[in-house]
């Protein structure tokens, strides 16, 4: 249940029996070959997988360095986010749970629960803040059309803080025929564990298509990409970055503090209260980080480093005409500090780097649009 | 102890600093007769609160409410007090400077709804040794084993979860509410008060029928927020201890618009 001192399943009393469930479920299926082999049909058959690693040639004569890219935006949906839904779906369907509910930032783990619902005939409800709702207009017509219903969350910040609170909140009273989709390496155990499980598929299938970098390099915004992808290079000499937004950096600016069920590094003020996270990129915009990263920054296994939004914009910019790549702002992050480390020397010449590039931008040309204006 | 079981008891909530008038709310509580007052240390993200509570919360932390300066701002009130508040706030200050605080102000007692058996050893052990009882939640779906374990653990009283759901007010009692304190009071001879959905001299009756008492805190807080006066809040807690203590909801509330 825990990461060192990270983790735990800090949920009301209410909420334990169906936390308790989905460990058993959980631990159930991931052992059952009969579930493994189902899940891999659907990620070959429904989202594309494996995906493929590109080496950025491009870039790598730009920076100096051998980069390689891990194409999520290359899954269906356009983000890694299937990875983990379509194994939770199933889990949901092996509970017998005819209705699943998730939390969404980017609309990214929102279109993909959406886009799982429909594939197994589940009924899907998405909690988004207003003002998410707002920045990602195209991601919420996406999931109403694949048949979810969208709920705007006024509360508090109106992003995805808040959306996962309310998420909690409707669970709370709808346990016996609702399955929480939690939608990155956050909340109560066993969620953190379960979702860092189902996205390890990108470092497993990065690490068999190049091997060992030197330096493997993700986002993190609550961090199931960078864990997914990390998981696979623990037991290697790999240096691990996780990059976090500089208005979100938890990692980096955050304390250990205990939010949605979870203890981890968590934005707060000097109260105690939970600060709202400020990125251009709406799936980064969470006070929060998944347990385990605190423990890996804890025992210094992995390092955190944040970028600023006008880095960001640079890089997506970059890659855009480099690569011919448009990346999602999340997984521009990554991208931006491997520009910049490559141009302080913090890369040495000739390194190799792995980068996750976890979703496509399509989702944030508005948001693009009204940045280069 | 908090609570006896010789009547009913009656456990209103407030919103520390919901108004700058907050602590007067907290004396015409106990005018009306009220056996404790629970002070809700306000939370960025309560996610066991419903829409009011969440308001009140928004509203006093909008003011700068700090759980400090609740904590020490209600020091000496003539009724016996309870704080509740989520996890963070507590792990935020240090359990043991938290607690001590909490004792500094004369609290009795602690309650941490996201803080289930799986983590509130230390807590327990800690509040224990300052003084304040840490009272543990039950809810309708824990199973019996649990319950024991609840009961075994709980200091003060233990608070009842009338119901699958968040705080706030519901028209009518939970089906379940009667048989969870049923159940809690053939493990425990500590009270056992039922909380969450009570906002009427009705269902404080018909709550109150199977267990030690009640917790109201949404039904208030609305009051609060609308702008009714302290006085007039604690004449509808005046109306709820009647009820309890006659066992018929007799006399209604002080209507909304006389303020
Ligand atoms: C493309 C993309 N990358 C990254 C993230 C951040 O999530 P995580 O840190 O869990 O990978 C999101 C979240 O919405 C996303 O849409």
């Amino acid at each position: 249940m825990r990461f060192g001192d990270h983790g735990g399943r800090y949920v009301p009393e209410p909420l334990i029996p169906a936390c308790e469930a989905v460990a058993e479920a959980f631990a159930d299926a991931w052992a059952d070959p009969g579930f493994r082999a189902e899940l891999d049909t659907l990620l070959r058959q429904h989202a594309g997988r494996p995906t493929t690693l590109t080496p950025a040639a491009n870039l790598s004569a730009d920076l100096g360095l051998r980069v390689t890219l891990k194409r999520e935006d290359l899954a269906h949906t356009g983000s890694h986010k299937i990875n983990n839904v379509l194994g939770q779906a199933l889990l949901a369907r092996r509970m017998g749970k005819p209705r699943i509910i998730a939390e969404t930032g980017a609309g990214q783990h929102g279109v993909a629960t959406a886009t799982a619902a429909a594939l197994l005939g589940l009924d899907a409800t998405v909690f988004m803040g207003q003002k998410d709702v707002e920045r990602q207009s195209l991601n919420v017509f996406r999931m109403r059309l694949l048949g979810a219903e969208v709920v705007p969350v006024h509360a508090g910040s109106r992003t995805l803080k808040d959306a996962t609170s309310e998420a909690m909140r409707h669970w709370v009273a709808h346990t016996e025929d609702t399955y929480y989709c939690v939608g990155s390496v956050i909340g109560p155990h066993p969620y953190p564990t379960m979702v860092r499980e189902f996205q390890s598929v990108i470092g497993i299938e990065a690490r068999g298509q190049g091997g060992i970098p030197d330096y493997v390099v993700a986002c993190v915004g609550g961090g199931s990409n960078a864990a997914g992808t990390f998981s696979a290079f623990l037991d290697t000499d790999a240096t691990l970055i996780g990059v976090e937004a500089d208005g979100g950096a938890a990692l980096t600016k955050g304390a250990p503090g205990v939010l949605h069920g979870f203890r981890g590094y968590i934005l707060q003020d000097a109260h105690g209260q939970v600060v709202e996270a400020h990125s251009i990129s709406a799936g980064l915009d969470y006070p929060g980080t998944g347990p385990e990263h605190g423990h890996w920054r804890d025992s210094g296994r992995a390092r955190y480093v944040s970028v600023t939004d006008d880095e960001v914009l640079a890089a997506t910019t970059h890659l855009a005409r480099t690569e011919g790549i448009l990346p999602a702002l999340e997984s521009a992050h990554a991208i931006a500090w491997v520009m910049r480390a490559a141009r302080t020397g913090e890369l040495p010449r000739g390194a190799s780097v792995l980068i996750t590039l976890s979703g496509r931008g399509d989702k944030d040309v508005p948001t693009l649009m009204g940045a280069h204006q | 102890m908090i609570f006896t079981r010789d009547h009913k008891q009656l456990l209103p909530y407030v919103t520390g600093d919901i108004t700058d008038d907050w602590t007067d709310i907290v004396a015409a509580y106990a005018d009306a007769g009220a056996d404790a007052v629970e002070v809700g240390l306000p939370f960025s993200d309560p996610t066991l609160d419903g829409p009011t509570i969440q308001e009140a919360s928004f509203v006093a932390l909008s003011r700068g409410a700090t759980a400090d300066a609740i904590i020490s701002d209600v020091a000496g009130a003539p009724v016996p007090l309870v704080a509740s508040t989520y996890y963070q706030l507590v792990a935020y200050a240090g359990p043991e400077r938290f607690c001590a605080r909490l004792s500094r102000s004369g609290f009795r007692g602690l309650i941490v709804p996201d803080l289930p058996l799986e983590e509130s050893a230390h807590l327990e052990a800690v509040a224990a040794d300052a003084g304040v009882d840490l009272v543990l939640l039950a809810a309708p779906v824990t199973p019996a084993a649990r319950l024991a374990e609840i009961a075994r653990r709980s200091r003060g009283f233990i608070y009842a979860v009338s119901l699958m759901g968040t705080t706030g007010e519901r028209d009518t009692l939970a089906p379940g509410a009667a048989a969870l304190a049923r159940a809690l009071s053939t493990r425990t001879d500590l009270p056992v008060l039922l909380g969450f959905g009570i906002a009427t001299p009705e269902q404080a009756v018909d709550a109150a029928r199977g267990a030690d008492g009640i917790v109201v805190g949404a039904a208030l807080m609305r009051r609060v927020l609308d702008g009714v006066q302290p006085a007039a809040v604690g004449a509808f807690v005046a109306s709820l201890r009647r009820a309890l203590d006659s066992g018929v909801a007799a006399d209604g509330e002080v209507p909304r618009d006389r303020r």
